[in-house]
């Protein structure tokens, strides 16, 4: 390998390029009101931390990540806000240290209004309330900020790797400190996806299943267990017929 | 003999609607003499996929059976997992677009648009109106390219294999368009923040018209003679997958799927972009929500988009594709070496890539499949921070199993059919 392409992958490792100096996490405070943040604002008042407007027209509400669910709630159900459409549910890593955020974006298909909302959590803390039992849309899309951030979530009724497979054990491939490539080597890496067995293919509640089935499938052809009539008997391979028959010469 | 005692009907109906007492059930289990009745209550794993020629891509589920019912179906994904979005924070803003066309080969264009529309709004360029024309051609047309492969392979899962042969007739002509235009069939790339990789070719216009005024209508004509009335294929789509409005809207169903219940949610409508709200066409809905509906919410917006491709056609103004921007569009050839500052500019466009300011944004399209979202966060550097794509496979396929559970295992394949999914999108 020559130098030139060595340090080259290095720098596909070291991550993206960051300017110094800027602060991106924050935007500045919103000019603009925004008829959902100002409700929330008097209603919930120190539980939004934030209102700022990006690319010209979108609103961004902070919330408190401990409140999330009801704040949610309320804007799913109340009479003016009506926002029923969850359309996404992501999680934003800035690296450096800085705290994850949580995205949602609702969308109110009655007022035809958008709203984005965010929870920042620190990274020693990765764990925020499920949405599922407010929009069923948020079960995988909560599966796949777990499998890919990390993050927990509280609630959740199956949480499970989606994307990468269940015995996944390098981490979480989003998170800015996972390097590209992977963490472990290539060898590795091989040898784990060549070792996968059956629980690795399949949830619990299947694994159960195949058990009843291989159990009730063991008890029916036991031997023995089956009456053949005469002249089946008699047309059958005797290594067929159990551990009494014996081996023809 | 012990009586059989059915703890999940055989319907047409599904185990839900049973139990709701919303529809009665049609059929009930009648063994014939000589069967053990007693094969009830015992379930058997059945793993469909992931290399299932009815899956449409490496689709696994895994679904348990008592008997033909499916009792449970669990998607299980990642197959084709290839972390584009962690890719794309390694590469410039440009460079991300080859990543878009590969999640969604049937539908390259809208997925190259959506992409670059959500970076120009974080950039605040807007494009030319040449440029917004000819996206507004282009989406619609890989609109119906989507399409005719949805019903093509639909009627070949279903057993209809002729419709798969009119209508890939139709995809290979916009296959040559997309060749002329980008020089790719599929993996097209043809977007740059800022306009174009080129301007349409010459005689692009003329193949395009001819496609939708002449070769486009007779094949949706004829599909829907083969199709619309047909006996078979009503009997295995009508009343198949149902899903309620309100049940549609808590899974995030958009698209198709989510109008053949009856909700007219269309982003191109609500919230316009690149002029939709100027173009004359109608939002298709449906009312019972079953994959019937869909093949004729589908079948209907196939016509639409011709509709917004004529009109485009007609109003396609003359001036230049790309924005008149040195910051992100690269100076001509002959500029950049006799011309000194277009040679700088050039080199920092090359070299350094195009850079956005500090900021995110959120773009959504009407695709084929329903809302695609483009969200994009950016630290001021020439590399996304992070690029998330809300992908409407990914949501749709989420409310696969409500569908199908309590129905016949053969329903699955068609009920999967009229999810359009494509898995490349799925996975990521």
């Amino acid at each position: 390998m020559t130098d030139k392409l060595e340090k080259g992958l290095e720098g596909l490792e070291s991550g993206p390029e960051r300017t110094a100096g800027i602060e991106p996490t924050r935007g500045a405070p919103a000019a603009e009101s925004h008829p959902s943040v100002t409700a929330l604002l008097e209603k919930f008042g120190d539980a939004v931390l934030h209102h700022e407007l990006q690319a010209g027209d979108e609103h961004v509400a902070f919330i408190e990540p401990g409140r999330n669910v009801e704040l949610l709630r309320w804007l799913k159900e109340d009479g003016q806000q009506r926002y029923n459409l969850l359309i996404d549910l992501t999680a934003v890593d800035y690296g450096g240290g800085r705290p994850l955020q949580v995205v949602y974006q609702l969308w109110s298909i009655p007022n035809k209004r958008a709203l984005r909302v965010k929870a920042e959590l620190p990274l020693d803390s990765l764990r925020i309330d499920t949405v599922v039992p407010i929009w069923s849309t948020a079960n995988w899309l909560e599966r796949e900020v777990y499998d890919l951030f990390g993050i927990e979530f509280s609630g959740h009724p199956d949480l499970r790797r989606i994307m990468m497979p269940d015995n996944y054990a390098e981490g979480h491939p989003l998170r800015k400190d996972f390097p590209l490539r992977g963490r472990f080597s290539r060898a590795e890496q091989t040898r784990r996806a060549l070792s996968f067995d059956l629980s690795d293919y399949y949830t619990q509640a299947e694994l159960a299943v195949i058990g009843e089935w291989e159990a009730s499938q063991a008890q029916e052809h036991a031997p023995g267990s089956v009456e053949f009539p005469e002249d089946v008997k008699q047309s059958r391979d005797p290594r067929d017929a159990g551990s009494s028959a014996e081996e023809p010469e | 003999m012990s009586k059989r005692t059915v703890e999940y009907e055989v319907t047409r109906t599904g185990l839900r609607e049973v139990e709701q007492g919303s529809m009665p059930p049609v059929v009930s289990p009648v063994l014939p003499e000589g069967v053990d009745p007693d094969l009830k209550g015992r379930r058997m794993l059945l793993n469909m996929g992931p290399q299932h020629p009815a899956t449409h891509g490496v689709l696994r589920l895994v679904l348990q059976l008592d008997g033909e019912t499916v009792v449970r179906c669990t998607p299980h994904i990642g197959y084709l997992h290839s972390s584009f979005e962690k890719l794309g924070e390694y590469r410039c803003w440009n460079q991300v677009v080859p990543l878009t066309d590969r999640m969604d080969y049937l539908a390259p264009l809208i997925y190259n648009i959506a992409y670059v529309a959500a970076v120009e709004k974080l950039m605040g360029i807007q494009i030319t109106e040449r440029c917004k024309v000819v996206r507004v051609m282009l989406m619609e047309l890989d609109r119906i390219f989507s399409h005719l492969l949805w019903i093509g392979t639909t009627a070949l899962d279903i057993g209809a294999m002729t419709v798969f042969l009119y209508t890939f007739q139709r995809r290979e002509e916009i296959h040559n368009l997309h060749e002329a235009l980008t020089g790719a069939r599929i993996t097209t790339s043809s977007t740059r923040v800022g306009g174009m990789m080129a301007d349409l070719p010459p005689g692009f216009t003329d193949e395009l018209r001819r496609f939708v005024d002449e070769a486009m209508p007779r094949t949706l004509d004829e599909t829907e003679t083969l199709l619309s009335n047909n006996n078979l294929w009503i009997g295995r789509n009508k009343d198949i997958g149902v899903i309620s409005a309100e049940a549609a809207i808590d899974a995030g169903l958009t698209g198709p799927l989510l109008r053949a219940t009856g909700i007219d949610y269309d982003v191109r409508k609500d919230r316009p972009y690149y002029d939709y709200e100027t173009y004359d066409w109608d939002v298709v809905v449906g009312e019972h929500g079953d994959n019937y509906e869909r093949y004729l919410v589908r079948m209907e917006e196939m016509r639409q988009s011709l509709r917004i491709v004529r009109q485009a056609l007609d109003r396609l103004p003359d001036g230049p594709i790309n924005v008149d921007d040195p910051r992100v569009i690269l100076p001509s050839k002959t500029a950049a070496m006799t011309d000194m500052e277009s040679m700088i500019h050039h080199f920092k466009i090359v070299m350094e890539g195009v850079k956005a300011p500090p900021g995110e944004s959120w773009f959504g399209v009407e695709s084929s499949k329903g809302e695609l979202g483009m969200y994009v966060v950016s630290d001021g550097g020439s590399k996304p921070v992070r690029w998330r794509v809300r992908g409407p496979s990914f949501v749709n396929m989420s409310a696969l199993p409500q569908m199908v559970e309590g129905h016949l295992y053969a329903d699955v394949v068609a009920t999967n059919a009229s999810l359009d999914i494509v898995l490349g999108e799925i996975d990521r």
